[in-house]
């Protein structure tokens, strides 16, 4: 008898082992910085509050911790799109000016892999900058840091809440440094190919409400590389 | 000791072999076009697939849901978007679509469409401006994700009213018709 409990009792051990060693990997980190800050093309930061309340429009499948809203928004209950969300924001400029309107829609990947401490994401955005043109993003972002340092931490939390200081680039595909891939559609990004990453910076979140004070920044390298290839020709 | 190990090894398959996203599929409706492309027609019924609607015209503003708050900017005159639930031939929602335009965009007018198939992948679509005789508005697919990065082609748009049912709340449905092509082999 003895030797099943301490069989049980090691069963049980080893997993708890393994979780934590899982859970506290010093080796898995998600960049800070975006692999565009080195670039030379000429960039466009757009911002968003990821507050839900602070949107135009965000929904899901109404089961989540955020919350539909406005509250009368139809939700995705249907099983092809119940994990998916649809966010409808205000984009401002770096200096907090309105720039136009972004629309994201998003789902989880089923690339995602648990042991490589993988939660994938894809998502699309159709930003449009009035004066300016309309452009269309398309990425696979990361999670796992961002439920590992903010979510899980305020499940723990008594108080069902995490305050802090948190910053991390979302995008890890599909280009090759972790960039998303960018397709202007219109106006003066018309032909435009070219890479952006997405960062999310939180300061609070609560299990009640999803995000309370987070923001969202998507800095896109505005620079066409046929138009650059056609301007050293000439030049030359 | 054994039982550790044995704990470390079970947690440690669970995490390797367990799939953690599993998203539902429909069966995809494609028929098959004589040039070897294919062909496949996405549904919308309004009013009730529709999520969304956001417009600004003159001074005015309308949105949809009720409590929306469409953004008051000057800029965005003209500017319309909608987002709706997005059905198969079957009628059955398999993704989401949003549909934005601008008549009056300065830097040129547009209509275009992002559709979204979780299990699938995503669309990008540009329009022309003018339908033709038929009541189609033809498009390009500009770019895509998923099973649709490698296709090219065009889509067509038709607003089809003689569909209404009142007893499903169908006033009209939209309708999305894709002519897609996959690239060709390689040179030799």
């Amino acid at each position: 008898m003895k030797y099943v409990i301490s069989l049980v009792v090691g069963l049980i051990f080893g997993a708890a082992f393994f979780a934590a060693g899982f859970y506290y990997n010093p080796f898995v980190g998600q960049a800070k910085l975006s692999p565009l800050a080195v670039s030379d093309a000429k960039m466009t930061a757009l911002s968003y509050s990821a507050v839900v309340a602070d949107s135009i429009l965000f929904t899901n499948d109404g089961e989540s911790m955020s919350r539909p809203y406005p509250n009368k928004v139809s939700e995705l209950w249907e099983p092809a799109i119940k994990d998916s969300q649809v966010l409808v924001t205000s984009l401002t400029d770096a200096r907090g000016q309105p720039a136009g309107i972004g629309i994201k829609m998003s789902s989880p990947s089923e690339k995602s892999r648990l042991y490589k401490s993988e939660f994938l994401v894809n998502s699309v955005w159709h930003l449009y900058m009035p004066g300016r043109g309309t452009l269309a993003i398309d990425q696979t972002e990361s999670y796992w840091a961002y439920l590992r340092d903010i979510v899980i931490p305020a499940w723990w939390s008594s108080s069902d809440a995490w305050r802090g200081s948190w910053s991390r680039n979302m995008s890890v595909g599909p280009g090759a440094l972790g960039t998303a891939r960018v397709t202007g559609l219109g106006g003066e990004f018309d032909g435009l190919q070219s890479e952006a990453v997405e960062s999310l910076n939180a300061r609070a979140y609560s299990t009640l409400q999803g995000p309370v004070s987070m923001s969202g920044m998507l800095s896109i390298a505005i620079s066409d590389e046929s138009a650059l290839l056609e301007e050293r020709l000439s030049e030359e | 000791m054994l039982g550790l190990i044995l704990g470390v090894a079970g947690a440690a398959s669970l995490v390797y072999f367990v799939q953690a996203v599993d998203l539902h599929r429909e069966a995809s409706l494609i028929s098959v076009r004589p040039n070897g492309g294919n062909s496949e027609t996405f549904y919308i019924n309004l009013p009730a697939d529709r999520i969304f609607a956001g417009k600004r015209s003159g001074d005015k503003s309308s949105a949809f849901p009720p409590g929306l708050q469409w953004p008051k900017d000057e800029s965005l005159n003209g500017a319309a978007s909608e987002i709706f639930k997005l059905r198969n031939s079957n009628n059955v929602v398999i993704g989401i679509a949003a549909r934005v335009s601008n008549s009056q965009e300065s830097s040129g007018a547009f209509i275009q469409w992002m559709l979204h198939l979780p299990a699938r992948g995503s669309m990008f679509l540009r329009m022309q401006l003018k339908p033709s005789k038929d009541g189609l508005r033809n498009g390009l697919l500009m770019a895509g994700t998923g099973e649709f990065e490698v296709l090219n082609g065009g889509v067509s748009e038709y607003f089809n009213t003689e569909v209404a049912d009142a007893e499903y709340d169908v006033t009209g449905r939209l309708e999305l018709i894709t002519s897609l092509v996959g690239p060709l082999g390689d040179e030799k």
